[in-house]
């Protein structure tokens, strides 16, 4: 029961075919036989996740996702759990209040199994850099997961979770949900709140599903989004029914092929799926078109100017002084300061808040941060133009599939042109998603989708009809198969 | 642009961070790259463009001026590795 997807799961539950405590109890166990091979996971919450899906069985946990074992990235602020970011940093945190997420999932009926692992920081597209050592991709325990939301992607292909919780800032769901040949929306800018979310780089960061289908994104959607309160960059704006309309067919939709995304550096197995990919929707009624996204090659650059700069501000706020870690007898202030922050951080964030530092900094300031935000606004006028053309844009999510673990942690600038293809979205604020497309050399390859402002509707039909017509989303790893 | 061992002693100060001897030479080497890459950026002319700091050109949105949170400075305090009296305690600044 392990493999169902959560609208399976929801018509089970529903008919009684097993109880929400079985089905927890189920993935508790594997988790607990099976994770020490991957381990996607930081914290498992057996004694609650029980405690609910009794609740749920018994009908006091009423609602779209009631009963459903899912697990959320520990990025997510849990009450009275520790929430890691994957930094040692925030190691003895224990998070004193929910993120806006969380307790939308939870009054979804939804019962949390555990917090999965991440890159720190949600800094990597390898999940290498994460405190609590690295995932490995259940589909090769050689190679990464993917980053930064690598421990949720890889829980799902294992079948240790009926789906995650994910963040993505610059492609952090979806390329594990592509290297780990699962489903993975990132939504529009605001769309999900980032109250409780902890904080990488805020114009950017956005909080999404990773699920076995794109049927089980629509729902999981659904309940996460919402304007709040707490969160002034949350959209407000009227959550659709994410379901209805996923039967629509595609004749006469309007789709566009990224043509810089199938340029140098594309591994040509991986444009060879794509391309399979691109004639499925063309058969199903779509009319294709190549369009031109030309500051493409730039949103990388940019990117490790706006990031950086903006988590260097985000970052100040841990210090030793009111949580998180704190060196051990400080001689004064400035020691306090700088050798907590030294211990409580990896390399890699350390880098990043100096680069970014740096792009702040006075006489670089105009030549790094605002050319960056210049180039920013060229890269949304590209998606504004084509979306004039297109009613979606497809390309791949990532240059090649997963690679071997180590390969590229020496080497900064080839692991950051991994997200040549998903930054650009997240610097435009648009929703786009990976879905499973095929395999090249036994490693999975996802197909993005990107779609206009708020027309996470359109991305997840196309990927439902595409998930109709073809089996690549109920393909399993062996280790699934278990 | 060549990142020097200054460059990086200044962002790292800047920063509060400390970098050790093992560290710089990897920094220096890393941030040198990483500017290089970014000042592909150069080749693009952005002669009046308006900068883009937000996907979103939304406004700050207001509320009324009204007291929503409660108080909740023991829990958050419980967090903290040392407080006296309701303050965070660090080491003597002003002798």
């Amino acid at each position: 029961m392990h493999n169902k997807s959560i609208v399976e799961i929801l018509d089970d539950l529903k008919q009684g075919r097993y109880s929400s405590k079985e089905l927890t109890l189920h993935y508790l166990e594997r988790i607990e036989q099976l994770d020490s091979r991957f381990n996607a996971y930081i914290t498992q919450l057996s004694t609650s996740a029980l405690e609910a899906a009794e609740q749920a069985d018994e009908g006091k946990r009423p609602g779209l996702l009631s009963g459903v074992p899912i697990a959320h990235k520990d990025i997510f602020c849990t009450e009275g759990v520790r929430t890691s970011a994957g930094s040692r940093m925030l190691d003895n945190f224990i998070a004193p209040y929910s993120a806006t997420v969380v307790e939308n999932l939870a009054a979804a009926g939804a019962i949390t199994l555990g917090k999965t692992n991440m890159d720190e920081f949600a800094m990597g597209s390898s999940n290498e850099t994460s405190f609590y050592k690295n995932v490995r991709n259940p589909w090769d325990v050689d190679r990464v997961p993917g980053g930064s939301s690598g421990g949720s992607a890889a829980a799902v292909a294992a079948g240790l979770c009926s789906a995650a919780t994910g963040t993505d800032t610059g492609g952090s769901i979806r390329q594990p949900a592509s290297m780990c040949g699962i489903t993975g929306l990132k939504p529009t800018y605001g769309r999900v709140s980032r109250w409780g979310m902890i904080a990488f780089a805020s114009s950017l960061d956005q909080a999404g599903p990773m699920t076995k289908t794109a049927e089980d994104a629509a729902l999981m959607l659904a309940a996460m989004s919402g304007a709040d309160p707490r969160d002034s960059t949350s959209l407000d704006e009227p959550v659709p029914d994410y379901r209805s309309g996923l039967n629509e067919p595609l004749d006469g939709l309007r789709v566009g092929l990224c043509k810089e995304y199938f340029e140098e550096g594309l591994d040509t197995q991986v444009e060879t799926v794509i391309m399979e990919a691109v004639q499925v929707l063309e058969s199903l009624g779509a009319t294709i078109s190549e369009q031109s996204l030309s500051h493409t090659r730039y949103s990388v650059p940019a990117y490790y100017v706006i990031a950086p700069a903006e988590c260097s501000a985000n970052l100040a706020r841990y210090d030793g002084v009111r949580f998180g870690h704190r060196c051990d007898a400080p001689r004064d202030i400035e020691d306090l300061y700088k050798r907590s922050r030294d211990e409580g951080f990896g390399r890699e964030v350390k880098r990043r808040i100096m680069v970014g530092s740096f792009a702040l900094s006075a006489g670089y300031y105009d030549a790094y941060y605002k050319k960056a935000q210049q180039v920013r606004r060229l890269i949304k006028n590209d998606f504004v133009e084509a979306f004039r053309e297109v009613d979606v844009l497809v390309g791949p999510v990532s240059p090649s599939t997963a690679f071997k673990i180590g390969e590229k942690s020496d080497d900064q600038i080839s692991m950051y042109l991994q997200d040549i293809y998903t930054i650009a979205s997240n610097l435009a604020g648009l929703p786009a998603l990976s879905i499973p497309a095929g395999f090249s050399n036994d490693l999975p390859v996802g197909l993005q989708l990107i779609g206009n402002y708020l027309g996470e509707q359109t991305i997840l039909r196309v990927a439902h009809q595409f998930q109709q017509h073809t089996d690549w989303h109920r393909t399993f790893p062996s280790i699934a198969e278990e | 642009m060549k990142v020097t061992r200054d460059v990086v002693e200044t962002m790292a100060n800047l920063a509060q961070l400390k970098v050790d001897e093992t560290e710089m030479q990897e920094y220096v080497a890393s941030m040198t790259r990483i500017l290089n890459l970014v000042e592909e950026m150069d080749a693009v002319n952005t002669n009046d463009i308006e900068p883009m700091a937000h996907p979103l050109e939304t406004v700050q949105r207001l509320r009324p001026d009204e007291v929503t949170e409660p108080d909740q400075r023991d829990a958050i305090q419980e967090l903290a590795p040392e407080t006296q009296d309701g303050l965070y305690l660090v080491p003597r600044i002003i002798e």
